[in-house]
């Protein structure tokens, strides 16, 4: 049995990586995998904590997020498509219209 | 029936929303009779309510219908309620019947205009607010009526807004009206005050047990009531709008500016005795400005030429006949004359829209004359008014007028001087009503060749109106027969109950008739003898000078110039009114209203909001970047934040 320090402290480990790859990449499909992993570490913290406190309710917000995911993966690929027939790019660098 | 009350402002409003939404689709002729149509029906219900009333015994023909709480603000509140009593019933009766009458000549004299479906609109919605006016039981829902009568008198002035002069004469209307509304609107704001309400009922009952006669207040509030009447019954100062008022369309000058809504002051000043019973100056001050406006504007009438203007003046000098009544104490007589002069006055109005009619539109009655073989309906009618107006007995202006006058002198607040200037006045009508008879029917036409062709006698649309109402000026005065006459004096019979409480506050004060008994009596007669004398002498002078030796007015005129002139231009009130207060105001309007206060001060504070928000936004927007990952990295080191505060603090 892996203690669960250890585990969170890979789920924080993995969210970080996430977070510096939403911030450094440049690829949009990057970025969008690096959310992903955001998501996935969240989830491995919610399962540890649900197996440490031996209740259900953090196993189901799992699926939640696993569905939502899904979904939101659905839209964002989507998105990403539109944006790059429209600019025929995916450089989030050169995708910045909306400025002050 | 008396619980059907709100029908009687309910059709017109049928007919408002009907012509006024789909009045341009339906055609000309439906829309007249619809407008007309709707008008009638008011006048059958009023009829039945009337007949109703009389059935019951005097002192309980009092009715209040509530619809609902209009108004509901802590202890105060306003209705909408309508009141039944003789009083108002007499003016629903006068005006729902003289304004079908003018719908129906309008059906004739609107003919063809491309305006006809707006024109009856606004006419109906004239009646329906006049009828909230007459019928509200408080003060705030006759204000309504009267800001509506207002606007509509305003639409109608400038009905023909295409030329300049009509919508100047509308504004000119608007403006003066709004000076006088705003004393009234004051008078109210004091009467909610004081006596924390604005029902009639109540306002009058707490005035009469809580105040005695010449309490301040009581004049204070009389006064600002009276203002407001000044301007929409046309008494001196406020009187200029009114004969400029006669740009509008002839059955809106005999329908608004003649029959009904100038009436409304003299009507609220009836419906509020018992107030200006307990103010003294009040009355007085009433009584002054009717009997001088009576005269000046008589004065003014008899140099007019253009004869709209010239009944204008009249109409003028006859209100302020009414005003006298009231101003005297004799409530029932100046609603009365009021009554009388709906007809006859509507009547010279109709008249002269036909005389119009056949004269290609000219009213200047330099070009008239001899129209008595080709318009006999005209000018028989006509005479008839002429005859009422004059006071000749047995004609229906006699019978009031002369009423009028016996309690100017007679009355508790009766003063000779107020007595003689009026019969002074009634001879000064006479002449020149009798002067606008000789100049437009009799002698030779003097009018272009291809206008006196044109000459005929009205459409029946026009003449039926003519003849009804040419019958109820010359019978119209019988209801109100005096003692003196061998009458009983039903009229004042009937609206006794309105005024009962007034008398009471005059007896408790010991204010009696300065003559009454036996004087009166020998008295009497004479008086109105003298008047018919002073008449007949007016109607002689006009007789010689305009139909005798029409070189006479010439040469009289010459040998007075300065006079003549003077009151030729109508005192040149209208000219110093445009320079002591509306040039100054114009110019300080524009010098510096607009161009410090509006372009400086209030251009400079929005201007300046914007500004501000402009700038802070240039600087500010420079966060927006466009790139999310900046975003991004603003949210996570937020979140670092957080967390640190949490875990370590």
């Amino acid at each position: 049995m892996i203690p669960a320090t250890n585990l969170l402290i890979l789920g924080a480990i993995l969210f970080s990586i996430g977070v510096i790859g939403v911030l450094i990449r440049r690829n949009a499909i990057v970025i969008f995998m690096s959310i992903e992993l955001m998501l996935n570490s969240v989830n491995l913290t919610f399962i540890v904590l649900a197996r440490q406190l031996h209740s259900l309710d953090g196993q189901i917000f799992v699926f939640f997020i696993m569905t939502v995911a899904a979904a939101e993966v659905a839209v964002g690929l989507a998105l990403i498509i539109s944006a790059y027939r429209l600019r025929a790019t995916i450089n989030v660098d050169e995708i910045n219209l909306l400025n002050g | 029936m008396l619980e059907w009350i709100w029908l009687v402002p309910l059709f017109p409003l049928i007919g408002v929303i009907i012509n006024g939404l789909f009045g341009r689709y339906l055609g000309h002729k439906i829309v007249g009779i619809l407008g007309s149509t709707m008008i009638g029906l008011s006048f059958i219900t009023v009829s039945i309510i009337f007949v109703d009333l009389l059935k019951l015994p005097p002192e309980h023909r009092f009715f209040t219908k509530t619809l609902y709480d209009w108004i509901v603000a802590g202890n105060f509140t306003a209705q909408i309620s309508f009141l039944v009593d003789p009083l108002s019933v007499v003016m629903m009766l006068v005006v729902t019947g003289v304004s079908f009458v003018i719908h129906i000549y309008s059906i004739g004299y609107m003919h063809g205009d491309k305006g006809y479906s707006r024109f009856f609109t606004y006419l109906n919605l004239f009646v329906f607010a006049m009828l909230l006016l007459i019928t509200a039981d408080n003060f705030l829902m006759m204000f309504v009526g009267w800001e509506g009568v207002g606007l509509c008198s305003y639409l109608l002035i400038g009905f023909w807004y295409g030329d300049n002069y009509n919508a100047y004469a509308g504004r000119k209307a608007f403006v003066v009206n709004r000076i006088g509304d705003f004393g009234f609107l004051l008078g109210i704001f004091f009467i909610v005050v004081t006596f924390h309400s604005v029902n009639f009922q109540e306002v009058f009952g707490a005035a009469a047990a809580k105040y005695t006669i010449g309490a301040p207040i009581i004049t204070v509030i009389t006064s600002l009531l009276f203002v407001g009447a000044m301007g929409k019954s046309a008494q001196i100062p406020l009187y200029v709008w009114l004969p400029d008022a006669m740009a509008g369309p002839t059955p809106v000058s005999a329908l608004i500016h003649a029959a009904t809504m100038v009436t409304a002051g003299v009507y609220m000043v009836a419906r509020a005795n018992v107030l200006y019973t307990l103010s003294p100056i009040s009355m007085a001050l009433i009584a002054v400005i009717g009997v001088a406006t009576a005269f000046f504007a008589a004065t003014m009438g008899m140099t007019q030429f253009d004869i709209k203007r010239m009944l204008a003046y009249s109409t003028i000098s006859q209100l302020g006949y009414m005003f006298v009544g009231v101003g005297v104490g004799a409530f029932a007589a100046g609603i009365f004359h009021l009554m009388t002069h709906a007809f006859f006055k509507a009547l010279l109005f109709m008249g002269a829209g036909s005389i119009m009619h056949a004269m290609s539109n000219s009213t200047d009655m330099r070009m008239m004359g001899g129209l008595k073989k080709k318009m006999p309906i005209t000018y028989w009618t006509f005479l008839m008014a002429t005859l009422a107006i004059s006071g000749i007995p047995g004609f229906s202006g006699f019978f009031s007028k002369d009423e009028i006058l016996w309690q100017s002198l007679a009355g508790a607040y009766g003063n000779f001087w107020i007595w003689l200037v009026g019969v002074i006045t009634a001879g000064l009508t006479a002449f020149y009503m009798f002067r606008a008879v000789y100049m437009t029917f009799h002698g030779e036409l003097r009018a272009k060749k291809e206008i006196a062709e044109h000459v005929h006698e009205a459409p029946s649309t026009m003449t039926v109106p003519l003849l009804i109402l040419g019958v109820l000026a010359v019978i119209g005065g019988y209801i109100g027969i005096p003692k003196i006459l061998g009458g009983s004096n039903p009229f004042e019979h009937f609206l006794d109950p309105v005024f009962e409480k007034s008398l009471e506050i005059r007896h408790a004060a010991g204010l009696v008739p300065h003559i009454s008994g036996e004087s009166a009596r020998v008295l009497e007669l004479p008086l109105m003898g003298l008047t018919f004398v002073i008449v007949l002498v007016g109607i002689g002078f006009a007789y010689l000078m305009y139909l005798k030796r029409p070189e006479l007015p010439g040469i009289w005129t010459k040998k007075i110039n300065y006079v003549y002139q003077l009151v030729f231009n109508k005192y040149y009130v209208d000219e110093i009114y445009e320079t002591l207060i509306v040039n100054p105001m114009a110019a300080i309007s524009e010098s510096f209203l607009w161009k410090f206060v509006d372009v400086k001060i209030i251009d400079g504070f929005i201007n300046g909001t914007g500004n501000v928000v402009r700038g802070t936004g240039r600087v500010v927007r420079k966060w927006q970047t466009g790139f999310v990952q900046n975003y991004a990295l603003s949210f996570v080191i937020g979140v670092v934040i957080l967390v640190f505060y949490i875990v370590f603090m």
